[in-house]
């Protein structure tokens, strides 16, 4: 009996013990955590950041942009991710970042026949007032929405660029993430959706907005009319290991690797 | 005789340690420690919930549609809806689906194919979740799409998905329902003249029933608490789905969506949401219980 309750207390006293974190490194991570746009990015940028052994290792987390505010509130996150201009509230707690500047591209399948559309066009259709791609000229084929959900950095972007204070239709399929839009919007000939610029892939279609095509330089000049940044922010002065990892992301060879992936740099 | 019950004393130099009623207490407080924890779970989502369904107005929150929280509009009859249509779509397919096979395997199969049937049903419930959801996105979605018509993501193919899913529990506890149903029952049956499937629906599946009422419970536990392959292949629109080929978000799927960035009253409305999915699975429950207790009471043989 004795032997019993001693082997059980040992037990437990294991288990408690494997519950902490030992590893001699556990003070050497950086959270990085947030939107999903910014997301492949942050993880290219983390990879060739740690790939030059500073000290500690970054790690990248989605979410929203929004989480990724609350995130760098609580301390989660040393520093989040957010693909929108930041709301005044929140511009007053946080320094923020730009890291790169970010097209927002409306795709559609590639067999739809529209090239263009004008921004208080995406507007009705997005509000679901336009029912019927023939509306704008293209086939006789129904509408279908794909929307983020709410707390997605891309959809206050597309919210605050193209809506404005127009509801997006509640009949929109909503998807978590870019990657889930463009796998809908990719399979689906009746299909539009907003996501970002630089994952856009082959296999879709962006349209020209207002006559401007999404191309690089439009982007870059100012002429693609939807643009936002993309922003780290911190709660308060970032720490030594923040510093580090944003003054790469500044610096020239960071921002040479994001204009090559499709991303407006800041210099 | 002396009896296991009677408690016998271990002298410890000067401790009296009765070794019985030490293992009782060790266990009983386990077993409270693990109920209390469901217990402040249930008083924490309660806590943080109730006051904003109190504050919105409850005629409001459960029966409005307009969910726009950063608006401060908080309607979630769309996803009422919702979850009751799938999980309906869902039981239509896994309960007739998994009480035929559990009728087949026990009153029809030779006991061969038995052991291999069951074994590999009860493979079926270990597969996660978001397996399910991916093969409904890269297979059922666009199958319906293309050929039913609608954007593919709908109430049809998440009750397909959450069907599969309860489909295993369903055969699994109806198995043993039905293998618990005493031989004499059916022996007697067959020596008064009835054929294998009158003895089967009149006989059996009557005695078994509240084992079944039980499977069924736990199917729709399953059904109506899933989420991640829900999100995956429902499309989630806070429209109220007026047909199976419509979008659909369930309550489930409401949470796991926002809960992530949702702050202030936006993160309360979704512990309320909680509340709600949890009143809803007792009043199930509640009713299914009930209704098999009527039946039981007067027709037990």
């Amino acid at each position: 009996m004795m032997r019993t309750v001693l082997l059980t207390l040992a037990g437990i006293a294991l288990l408690v013990f494997l519950c902490f974190d030992w590893r001699s490194n556990r003070h050497g991570v950086l959270n990085v955590l947030g939107s999903t746009s910014i997301q492949p990015f942050a993880e290219m940028l983390a990879q060739e950041f740690n790939g030059r052994e500073p000290g500690f290792v970054v790690d990248v987390q989605g979410g929203g942009s929004t989480a990724g505010i609350q995130a760098a509130m609580n301390g989660v996150a040393e520093i989040g991710m957010c693909s929108r201009n930041l709301k005044q509230e929140e511009a007053a707690l946080f320094r923020q970042f730009e890291i790169a500047r970010d097209g927002l591209a409306i795709v559609v399948h590639r067999s739809n026949p529209i090239e263009s559309l004008t921004r208080s066009q995406v507007r009705a259709l997005f509000a679901g007032e336009i029912t019927n791609w023939k509306e704008v000229g293209g086939d006789n084929r129904e509408v279908r929405l794909i929307t983020r959900e709410e707390g997605s950095g891309t959809r206050e972007a597309f919210q605050k660029l193209v809506m404005g204070s127009t509801r997006i239709s509640r009949r929109a399929l909503t998807q978590e993430s870019n990657g889930a839009v463009s796998e809908l919007v990719k399979h689906d000939p009746c299909a539009v959706g907003y996501m970002s610029l630089g994952l856009v892939g082959a296999d879709l279609k962006a349209l020209a907005i207002d006559g401007v095509a999404p191309t690089m330089d439009a982007a870059k000049s100012g002429r693609y009319p939807l643009i936002r940044p993309f922003l780290f922010v911190t709660r308060s002065d970032p720490s030594e290991k923040a510093r580090a990892f944003i003054d790469f992301v500044l610096s020239a060879p960071a921002q040479d690797l994001l204009r090559r992936e499709g991303l407006i740099p800041i210099r | 005789m002396t009896t296991a019950s009677i408690p016998v004393p271990v002298e410890r130099g000067r401790l009296k340690v009765d070794a019985d009623r030490a293992v009782r207490a060790v266990l009983t407080a386990i077993a409270l420690s693990a109920l209390s924890g469901l217990l402040l779970i249930t008083l924490f989502i309660f806590k943080e919930g109730l006051p904003i369904v109190l504050r919105v107005g409850p005629a409001r929150f459960l029966l409005s549609s307009d969910w726009y929280p950063l608006e401060g509009h908080f309607g979630i009859l769309p996803m009422i809806a919702g979850s009751m249509a799938v999980t309906a779509g869902a039981m239509v397919i896994s309960i007739t689906l998994g009480l035929s096979c559990a009728i087949v395997l026990t009153q029809f199969c030779p006991p061969r194919l038995v052991a291999v049937i069951k074994p590999s049903i009860e493979l079926l419930a270990g597969i996660p979740s978001v397996v399910y959801g991916f093969m409904g996105v890269a297979i059922l979605v666009p199958l319906i799409r293309d050929h039913l018509g609608g954007p593919g993501l709908s109430v049809l193919a998440s009750s397909i998905v959450l069907g599969v899913m309860a489909l295993p529990t369903i055969t699994s506890v109806s198995v043993d329902a039905l293998q618990a149903v005493p031989r004499s029952y059916i022996e007697g049956s067959i020596a008064l003249g009835a054929t294998s499937w009158q003895t089967t629906h009149m006989v059996v599946l009557k005695a078994a029933r509240s084992g079944i009422l039980a499977a069924i419970i736990l199917g729709m536990g399953r059904a109506i608490g899933e989420t991640m392959a829900v999100i995956m292949v429902a499309g989630n629109t806070i429209e109220i789905p007026r047909s199976i080929l419509d979008p659909v978000r369930t309550l489930t799927s409401n949470i796991a969506l926002e809960m992530g960035y949702a702050a202030g009253d936006h993160r309360r409305a979704l512990f309320a949401t909680g509340v709600t999915l949890f009143l809803i699975i007792m009043i199930l429950n509640s009713l299914a219980l009930w209704f098999s207790r009527r039946r039981v009471g007067r027709g037990s043989a």
